[in-house]
């Protein structure tokens, strides 16, 4: 479904590129995470999938192709096409994707109708039926709140809801839990699960956090300044790291009733 | 509980009320009673909104509780005012958890180090990049970086200055508000590598707060899980992971990603959000959430008790002692 091949993407005229021959092959209903430390270029690599780098980012090497097409040549009206609704996207706070002083249920109504001939009341319903089927309790109500009302974890459903609307065939995650409560985390990754069982989606899932990477995916890449450092299954990557650094990162992460500091 | 431990401050019942919009009350901190022993380490976690920071700011005099005392040796901090209070600010210091805010980005790192040893007339101005070396090497930072700025570093050496700028006043209780949480996890253990080496050679206490239990517990002696202002359960950090009998403290441990989980077993985690702080049931704050909740959950708050040695659990089950 998706292919990259040596993808190299640089910022500006930056002579360094923040991710250099990055390779990435994955079938729809494959689940892979992208674990890194800060700056290794883990949301680079799906910023670069949706076209959407910021700052005079760009693909300076290599291929990008979606469904055998490469997307290097799409136009502004493929672009939009695709975005949303083939290949969508899961920020880290969803609450600022969201237009603040705006409702909740007037925001998804114009997404929905910007990407499908529909009527406003048809559009409504289907994003508070989209919003229970992620369990948000009462679409109703949330759609009628303004994103300050919601928790961060609601908010994050609400991103979730908005990027499955078109059962899309990609879906980009991007440290979709970092900035929630573990007991809120849990669930969202649950909820990340079931997409793929309902939908069969493929889920590119960027997070720091290994335990849950491991949780949740078929393959593990992990990357370091720009590069993979380590890829495999998650037998592979948590117990025969092939790199010394994938090594340390695991030994960092505090385990439940593992290694004490005093 | 053996008494070797020499008790440095006690918080005794304190509770922190905040008016809210619509002439409510939000209650931040409700019947808190946690000790701070020196040498020692006690964690605090919970999820957002716990009051597990209002806790600290209290403890660091940046609030005044509405009842209850916090004991300082003996001496209730809120009767400290003026040049007291003054004087006392030097025993209890804190660790922010975004160093980038905490730091003036015009001060150079000398400055910011030094400052608080400046105000309080422990060393002269012309000493005071000799003293930026001293504490800087303390926390395993070059000598050099006296003169940077603290935007020419990375979030790790920013974390490392915040520490030492803590240190000078060779403080009693270093109070740690997520002082790692921003920080990459291979960073943040060195962080905390530091944090406990620092303790063992100068038997500092620290105040932990963090989401992380899975951190918490590594490095804390004594963990309290906080639930909507209440403490649920108090434990000794070594039996956190396996000794916990609160379900909320379950709960929280069941929701950790861990790398040595089963990977085959789906996660566990509650269904519902937390009830908003401004409409509490009476009876026990994890009422709506509990699996085991009971009749007598809805009426009554259960007490903290003593269920062994150093574990205390506010837990109706427990009193009874149903549970394993």
């Amino acid at each position: 479904m998706l292919s990259m091949r040596n993808v190299s993407v640089t910022y500006g005229n930056n002579p360094v590129p923040a991710v250099e021959n990055f390779s990435l092959e994955m079938k729809q209903g494959e689940i892979v995470s992208i674990v890194g430390e800060s700056r290794s270029g883990k949301t680079t690599v799906i910023r670069a999938v949706l076209g959407c780098l910021p700052g005079g980012g760009y693909v300076s090497r290599g291929e990008i192709s979606f469904e055998g097409r490469p997307v290097s040549g799409f136009g502004r009206e493929e672009w939009r096409r695709l975005r949303g609704t083939e290949i969508s996207m899961i920020f880290q706070d969803s609450g600022a994707m969201l237009n603040p002083v705006r409702r909740i249920g007037s925001q998804y109504v114009e997404y929905i109708r910007t990407h499908e001939k529909m009527g406003r009341r048809a559009a409504w319903e289907r994003g508070a039926r989209m919003l229970e089927q992620m369990r948000l309790p009462d679409g109703e109500h949330i759609m009628r709140s303004y994103p300050f009302q919601l928790s961060g974890g609601q908010r994050q459903r609400v991103g979730i809801a908005m990027a499955m609307t078109f059962q899309p065939k990609l879906l980009l995650a991007d440290e979709p839990t970092s900035a929630l409560d573990v007991t809120t985390q849990a669930q969202i990754v649950r909820q990340m699960l079931k997409l793929r069982e309902e939908y069969h989606t493929g889920i590119i899932m960027v997070t720091h956090n290994l335990g849950e990477a491991a949780y949740m995916a078929d393959r593990i890449l992990v990357m370091k300044e720009g590069h993979i450092v380590d890829a495999g299954t998650r037998e592979q990557i948590l117990a025969h790291p092939s790199s010394a650094y994938t090594r340390n990162l695991l030994d960092s992460v505090p385990a439940l009733g593992g290694y004490r500091f005093v | 509980m053996s008494d070797t431990r020499e008790l440095i401050l006690e918080a005794k019942h304190v509770t922190k009320r905040y008016p809210a919009s619509g002439g409510r009350t939000l209650t931040a901190c409700r019947d808190v009673s946690l000790n701070f022993y020196r040498g020692k380490t006690l964690g605090i976690v919970g999820e957002s909104g716990c009051g597990k920071s209002t806790f600290l700011r209290m403890v660091a005099s940046l609030e005044k509780p509405d009842e209850g005392e916090i004991l300082y040796r003996g001496q209730d901090l809120a009767r400290l005012k003026g040049e007291k209070l003054r004087q006392h600010r030097q025993k209890i210091q804190m660790v922010f958890q975004d160093p980038a805010a905490a730091f003036s980005p015009k001060m150079k790192v000398m400055d910011i180090i030094c400052e608080p040893l400046l105000n309080f007339k422990r060393i002269k101005r012309s000493e005071k990049e000799a003293a930026a070396r001293k504490f800087l090497e303390m926390v395993e930072l070059p000598g050099e970086f006296a003169l940077r700025y603290p935007h020419h570093m990375s979030g790790g050496q920013r974390q490392r200055i915040g520490i030492a700028r803590a240190l000078t006043l060779e403080p009693e209780l270093i109070l740690c508000d997520e002082a790692t949480s921003s920080l990459d996890v291979s960073v943040q253990k060195t962080i905390i590598e530091l944090l406990v080496k620092l303790q063992r050679e100068k038997q500092i206490a620290y105040g932990f707060v963090c989401h992380d239990v899975a951190l918490v517990q590594s490095l804390a002696h004594q963990v309290a899980v906080m639930y909507l202002g209440s403490v649920m359960e108090i434990l000794p950090g070594d039996q956190a992971a396996s000794g916990c009998v609160h379900p909320y403290t379950k709960a929280l441990i069941g929701s950790v990603f861990d790398l040595h989980m089963d990977f085959q077993k789906p996660i566990e985690s509650m269904d519902d959000e937390a009830p908003s702080p401004f409409d509490m049931p009476p009876g026990c704050p994890f009422q709506s959430r509990c699996p085991q909740c009971m009749e007598i959950c809805r009426r009554e708050r259960p007490a903290l008790k003593e269920i062994g040695e150093g574990h205390l659990a506010a837990c109706h089950l427990t009193a009874q002692g149903e549970t394993e």
